[in-house]
């Protein structure tokens, strides 16, 4: 594997007498989202504030690309930092608030400052707040300043503690989403400190598994899937139930577990079918409409998925950013085909429905831009003794545009 | 026969801790002073230092207005009314002597070398340097200090350095204020209620002002400027670091300590200042 940007090697932290970490190994790599969870208090935020300098460990070393992170000057660092309380000047106005890095840190002319915070700004659906203090606008809103702030210097490296804390989950999604789409357009690593369990596993490369002062997993999260820890029982069990879903399906363990009990109780019957729905376009609708109306496409299509699967007996998951898994027991391929030409048809007949929602949540937006989402789905057989990965696999291969929903704004021309 | 028991060990030990806790306490106490002194002359250099690096000026203007022009009302009040009772005592303190014609230059002299740079810089500390430690200490407190640090924007420069640069122009000016309208107050209670001659007042303030009174004082007046700045900013930048109290609490402890530090600071310094300058 490549170089690692920022390595720890044995680092250790204690205040007085508490040691909040203890040997800490981890490697972040460029480009990339790496995402640290862990329970509260278990020093994710203290670890964050080692990578940006705020802390220094009490021992072992910080490599920043191979070298010693004390040797580096700090404005070679190219870092930014979005705080868990947003840290927002509460004497400077929003626009004032995402202007000071560009006016302190660079020689930009006034004008050019001015047109990289509006640009910002539009991109963050702020323009409403630039003249009012953070105390005169939401807690959301402080959130995406914060956020605004943290990218308007065009920092290679982003680290995000807990950006999603006290947002409902559209909200929660619609940050993630963000930050996904920011980091592909602006390529930029990510470094994010989530409880948002299963959420973050969607816009994630890596999972960092912060646990009795040290890290206990990292890699992939289709690799935490399989990890066998104490961890994923205490934390990982613990936050998903706390979870409030999106979409108000099983996350991915209670998806494979109802799995594997039907498996087990014979309920799949001999061949059961594996749908899988993409919805593709949600980039064009955050661009064109906002980021909350992106997920509240996404939750429209969940929610009227788990409703109609769920009366006939199938169960369904959200499986990654924007696609969901369906499996239909007892069912054979005829049967299974018939089925989700129903859910097509009906989804087509309840569109003016989804297209209220997502109505709603434009209504905030300024843009008048025509967008289109395509809808796609796969079907797949699978059998008692195949892995449910692989049925899935075979679905998503199988997948062809099954419905398409233009211009939503203003209902011009579906 | 009865024995007496002997004194156990541990009740000897607990004695000995029990005389030597109070020394040890005053210790303690007096290595916390000695690494604050230490810590908050670092600070004044550091942020002294950093007066002069780009992008200030504005800054430095922002906190004139602040600390120096927001000052004037509440400085020209109490000059006024410290120079009257000034006159008022002095005259009857003087027409027992029969020599009340000198009350220009006791009023004078007692305001330009002592009274002005005294309680012009209680009142800033007052009035600026209280809302200094209440300001930094809750940017502090939000880990607004730390966001700076963050965006490679140092805090040192961008929150102190104005502040104490802003704190030596304007106290020798707010302190002129000061003795000038003092001398009015004088004016007003000495000449205008009790009769003193006006010609008389005016010319014994004129002739026996020195320009190294006026020098001096606004010497105190620079003095006075660092140790409040210095105090005030750096009990409010260090307020998170208090084990006495947390959050807005710290602040609140941060904001007296620094009122009352700075204020007998201001009085000790008068004293070696006036013993280095007489």
């Amino acid at each position: 594997m490549a170089t690692p940007l920022i390595e720890f090697k044995d680092v250790s932290k204690r205040f007085n007498d508490k040691t909040v970490l203890e040997g800490v190994n981890l490697q972040i790599y460029e480009r990339e989202i790496t995402t640290i969870i862990g329970l509260s208090g278990t020093g994710k935020t203290v670890l964050l504030k080692h990578i940006i300098g705020l802390l220094k460990p009490d021992e072992g070393t910080i490599l920043f690309r191979g070298q010693p992170l004390e040797k580096i000057r700090k404005r070679d660092l190219p870092m930014s930092y979005m705080f868990q309380g947003n840290a927002l000047f509460d004497s400077m106005t929003v626009f004032e608030n995402i202007a000071l890095p560009l006016l302190e840190t660079t020689n930009l002319s006034r004008s050019e400052v001015r047109r990289r915070v509006m640009a910002r700004v539009e991109q963050m659906e702020l323009a409403d707040a630039i003249d009012k203090y953070p105390s005169e606008i939401s807690g959301g809103m402080q959130k995406r300043v914060a956020l605004a702030r943290a990218l308007v210097t065009d920092p290679q490296i982003v680290l995000f503690d807990e950006p999603t804390t006290g947002q409902d989950p559209v909200r929660k999604n619609a940050i993630l989403g963000m930050i996904a789409q920011y980091q592909r357009t602006f390529g930029f690593t990510a470094i994010l400190v989530s409880h948002e369990i299963p959420d973050v596993y969607f816009i994630s490369n890596r999972i960092l598994a912060l646990y009795g002062k040290s890290i206990v997993f990292q890699g992939t999260p289709e690799e935490f899937e399989d990890f066998e820890h104490p961890f994923k029982e205490e934390v990982v069990h613990s936050l998903e139930g706390l979870q409030k879903e999106l979409t108000g399906l099983h996350s991915k363990r209670q998806f494979k577990l109802r799995y594997q009990g039907q498996l087990r109780g014979g309920a799949l019957g001999e061949t059961y079918a594996v749908a899988v729905f993409s919805l593709d376009g949600l980039d064009a609708v955050a661009a064109a409409l906002g980021h909350d109306a992106a997920q509240e496409a996404l939750r429209s299509l969940g929610m009227f998925l788990g409703r109609h699967f769920g009366a006939i007996g199938g169960f369904s998951t959200r499986h990654s950013l924007n696609e969901y898994v369906t499996v239909l027991p007892m069912t054979d391929r005829a049967e299974a085909e018939g089925i989700v030409g129903e859910y097509i048809r009906d989804l087509q007949a309840q569109e003016q429905a989804i297209l209220e929602i997502w109505a709603a949540a434009q209504k905030q937006s300024p843009s008048d831009a025509c967008v289109e989402l395509i809808l796609l789905a796969g079907l797949a057989h699978g059998h008692p003794d195949e892995d449910i990965d692989a049925v899935i696999e075979r679905a998503r291969r199988e997948q062809n545009v099954v419905s398409r929903i233009r211009c939503i704004n203003k209902g011009e021309d579906r | 026969m009865t024995t007496e028991p002997a004194p156990q060990k541990g009740a000897r030990r607990s004695a000995a801790r029990w005389l030597a806790d109070p020394f040890a306490a005053l210790g303690r106490r007096a290595i916390g002073w000695v690494n604050n002194l230490g810590a908050a002359t670092i600070f004044l250099s550091l942020a002294t230092l950093r007066i002069f690096r780009p992008k200030q000026l504005m800054k430095v203007l922002e906190q004139l207005y602040l600390i120096g022009a927001g000052s004037v009302p509440i400085i020209m009040l109490v000059g006024l009314f410290t120079g009257m009772v000034l006159g008022l005592q002095s005259y009857h303190a003087l027409v027992k002597f029969g020599s009340q014609g000198a009350l220009g230059t006791l009023v004078a002299l007692s305001l330009i070398r002592e009274l002005g740079p005294v309680l012009t810089a209680i009142m800033i500390t007052a009035r600026a340097g209280s809302a200094i430690t209440a300001e930094i200490g809750s940017q502090r407190i939000s880990e607004q200090i730390d966001a700076l640090g963050t965006m490679r924007i140092d805090p040192l420069r961008y929150l102190i350095s104005p502040r104490v640069a802003a704190s030596i122009i304007s106290f020798p000016l707010l302190t002129a204020i000061f003795d000038v309208i003092g001398i009015i107050g004088g004016y007003i209670s000495g000449v205008m209620l009790l009769g003193v001659n006006a010609g008389t007042y005016l010319y014994r303030v004129e002739s026996s002002v020195d320009m190294k009174d006026v020098t001096d004082g606004f010497v105190k007046a620079i003095v006075f400027a660092v140790i409040v700045t210095t105090v005030c900013c750096y009990q409010g930048y260090f307020a998170h670091t208090r084990t006495d109290s947390y959050g807005a609490r710290a602040i609140g402890r941060a904001t007296t300590a620094a009122v009352v530090i700075s204020c007998v600071l201001i009085l000790i310094a008068d004293y070696v200042v006036t013993s280095l300058l007489i």
